[in-house]
């Protein structure tokens, strides 16, 4: 009992200190730097505002414009910038209408799945080529890395998946993509650098490689694999190439991201459930606050699981692997 | 490399390859499914590479298509579009590395002189997240701000100042891809830099200042010599990538500006090989493609070794 509350401890040490050294703890100017000079702090102050600015301001008025009534679009003439009369009726219309809410269950389907298979077959790949001296991990590893750099490109990896049957088939804008050897290679990373203490405790405790990977390593390694699982949720969510490639032109498979495509960006008219009394000049076209709900849609999932992962990026999850 | 050479010294005499096996056989289990699914999506491809040698037919497959040697390549080489698609790459990869490549390695000096560590992080946390953005949603989100109707446009019309059309016009379309590079990948790219900046050693600030060096050969002295191998290694990174520059931004945009200033080498293989069912065409031009970007990295890292710096792998 004692010894697992240790590893148990220990793990959460691991985590938390980073690989890549902190600079200096708290806030305090250095006693030796100079004072900051009035024209250095303005320039400073406006290049770092101007960097939130920009990615800030556009998300603001998307936002905003998204909640606005349809007299408050009329009166700022397009987007709205300062809130002027806010409801959520563009929201409730988009739940309504069939081709949003089918691309909607589309992506967050293939999402889950996918993560879930991609992070499955990742994971175990990682553990399994991180044991020093293991059989044949040197030669896996080399296969693995020489297709980072030789791919046989688009055409040919078309012809494949449609060869396999994968023409209008789901595992189509999922195998193929679903393994990320530098993603691998960031796991397999962190797992050679799980103290061998801990592994060989365990395995006189008669603990097997699977035994190992789920209760020794994974527990240890908890951040890494939250932004990993991240960064393959993400690549699913937003993927709609392979969705032009591999699903026929009129589908109800189409997922979010195709959807904002085709409606949004370039302002073909839903087929579904848009009447004309929503303040719609365009005929076909769907109402301005309705197209930056559906941009708000695809940015909520990632607005949802984002702060929960960011703050590992900081503690050097990924810098640690860049050179492997 | 050294620790596996200490390894090597260390290791016990070498076991019986069986007795190996019977040991990691878990491990080697492990590795099955991804072997396999590489195995499938990636090295397969490879032997579909034939088909640039062909005229493919989909009817008959790989196996029963004519062999047609070099034709799709003489073909291809004296196709005006293909080589205006190649002018096109190598120019927006050359604008991006002048204008996009500087700013990150800037922007990481200049929040690491941040000195509130809350504020660093709130700054980080915002920067990153448009390279989480789909190229969709980014280009949705540029066309709404800089479009004809955007809000940019909006703004010059109410106070009659004209309309300054930015997403559809070719003549500027590189520095308009640029900068939409720079607002979804710039902020994720002071990552690196930022780790490289933490690593220094603040002694050898507080030496310097001590002999009486300023904040700007500190700079120069200190900081951008620390930087030196990651900028190296990221400098071979893009050149290497220097024929890959960004498929879906171009894809997505191409209806807007003509094919003319949008086609890449990518979308060149896209629109002439799959979208025309003239597949061993596209084979061509992606094979093509894929040599040169080998060729690229060869070079770069041997650049990088001329250089006296790591690259991609040591000497």
């Amino acid at each position: 009992m004692t010894n697992t509350l240790t590893i148990g401890r220990k793990g959460r040490e691991r985590s938390a200190t980073a690989p890549v050294p902190r600079r200096r703890a708290g806030s305090a100017r250095p006693p030796w730097q100079e004072p900051p000079t009035t024209v250095g702090q303005a320039a400073k102050g406006l290049t770092l505002g101007g960097m939130l600015a920009v990615v800030l301001v556009p998300l603001w008025i998307i936002v905003v414009t998204s909640l606005s009534t349809p007299g408050a679009i009329n009166r700022a003439g397009g987007l709205v910038v300062w809130p002027d009369g806010l409801t959520t009726e563009a929201y409730r219309e988009m739940l309504n209408d069939p081709t949003v809410r089918t691309s909607l269950l589309v992506s967050l389907a293939i999402t889950a799945i996918g993560t879930a298979v991609s992070m499955a077959v990742s994971v175990l790949c990682a553990y399994g080529l991180s044991r020093p001296r293991s059989l044949g991990h040197r030669f896996i590893l080399v296969l693995l890395v020489i297709t980072m750099f030789i791919n046989g490109g688009l055409i040919p990896t078309f012809l494949v998946v449609t060869g396999l049957g994968g023409y209008d088939q789901w595992w189509a804008l999922i195998l193929p993509g679903c393994v990320s050897v530098f993603n691998i290679l960031i796991l397999r990373s962190f797992y050679s650098d799980t103290s061998a203490e801990l592994i060989d405790a365990a395995r006189m405790d008669g603990a097997g490689d699977w035994r190992i990977l789920w209760s020794v390593v994974l527990p240890t390694s908890r951040a890494v694999t939250a932004v990993i699982a991240l960064f393959y949720a993400v690549g699913y969510w937003n993927s709609f190439f392979n969705v032009m490639l591999y699903m026929p032109t009129d589908s109800e498979k189409w997922p979010l991201q195709y959807v904002l495509l085709t409606y949004v960006n370039r302002g073909v008219g839903l087929p579904g459930s848009i009447n004309a009394g929503f303040g719609n000049t365009h005929a076909q076209t769907a109402p301005l606050s309705l197209q930056m709900a559906v941009v708000v849609l695809t940015l909520v999932p990632l607005l949802i699981v984002y702060p929960f992962v960011q703050k590992h990026f900081r503690t050097g999850v990924l810098t640690g692997a860049i050179k492997g | 490399m050294s620790t596996a050479r200490a390894e090597t010294a260390r290791r016990p005499p070498r076991l019986n390859w069986r007795i190996r096996l019977r040991r990691d056989k878990s491990l080697l289990l492990m590795t099955v499914p991804a072997v396999v699914l590489l195995l499938a999506f990636n090295y397969l491809p490879l032997f579909g590479l034939a088909t640039a040698f062909q005229d493919y037919d989909p009817l008959v497959g790989v196996w029963h298509s004519d062999w047609v040697g070099f034709d799709q390549f003489r073909q291809l080489f004296a196709d005006p579009l293909f080589w205006e698609s190649m002018k096109n790459t190598l120019y927006l990869s050359f604008v991006q590395l002048i204008l996009f490549f500087p700013i990150p390695i800037a922007l990481a000096i200049l929040l690491n002189s941040v000195l509130s560590e809350r504020l660093r992080n709130f700054i980080q946390s915002v920067v990153y997240l448009p390279h989480f953005f789909s190229w969709v949603l980014t280009i949705t989100i540029f066309q709404q701000m800089l479009g004809g109707a955007g809000a940019l446009n909006l703004f010059l019309r109410q106070h009659n100042m004209g309309v300054w059309d930015i997403m559809t016009n070719p003549h500027t379309f590189a520095l308009l891809v640029t900068g939409q590079a720079v607002w979804k990948e710039a902020g994720w790219g002071i990552i690196v830099f930022l780790a490289a900046l933490a690593g220094i050693n603040n002694e050898l600030y507080e030496a310097a200042a001590a002999d009486g060096a300023g904040r700007f050969r500190r700079m120069w002295h200190i900081t951008l010599p620390s930087l030196r191998g990651v900028v190296v290694l990221m400098l071979v990174l893009r050149l290497g990538n220097a024929l890959s520059v960004g498929f879906e931004q171009f894809l997505i945009q191409r209806v807007a500006v003509g094919h003319d200033s949008a086609d890449v080498l990518d979308t060149f293989s896209f629109y002439y090989g799959i979208a025309t069912g003239n597949y061993s065409y596209g084979a061509a031009a992606g094979l093509f493609k894929s040599v040169i970007s080998l060729l690229l990295i060869w070079g770069a890292n041997r650049l990088a070794h001329a250089f006296g710096e790591d690259g991609l792998y040591r000497k």
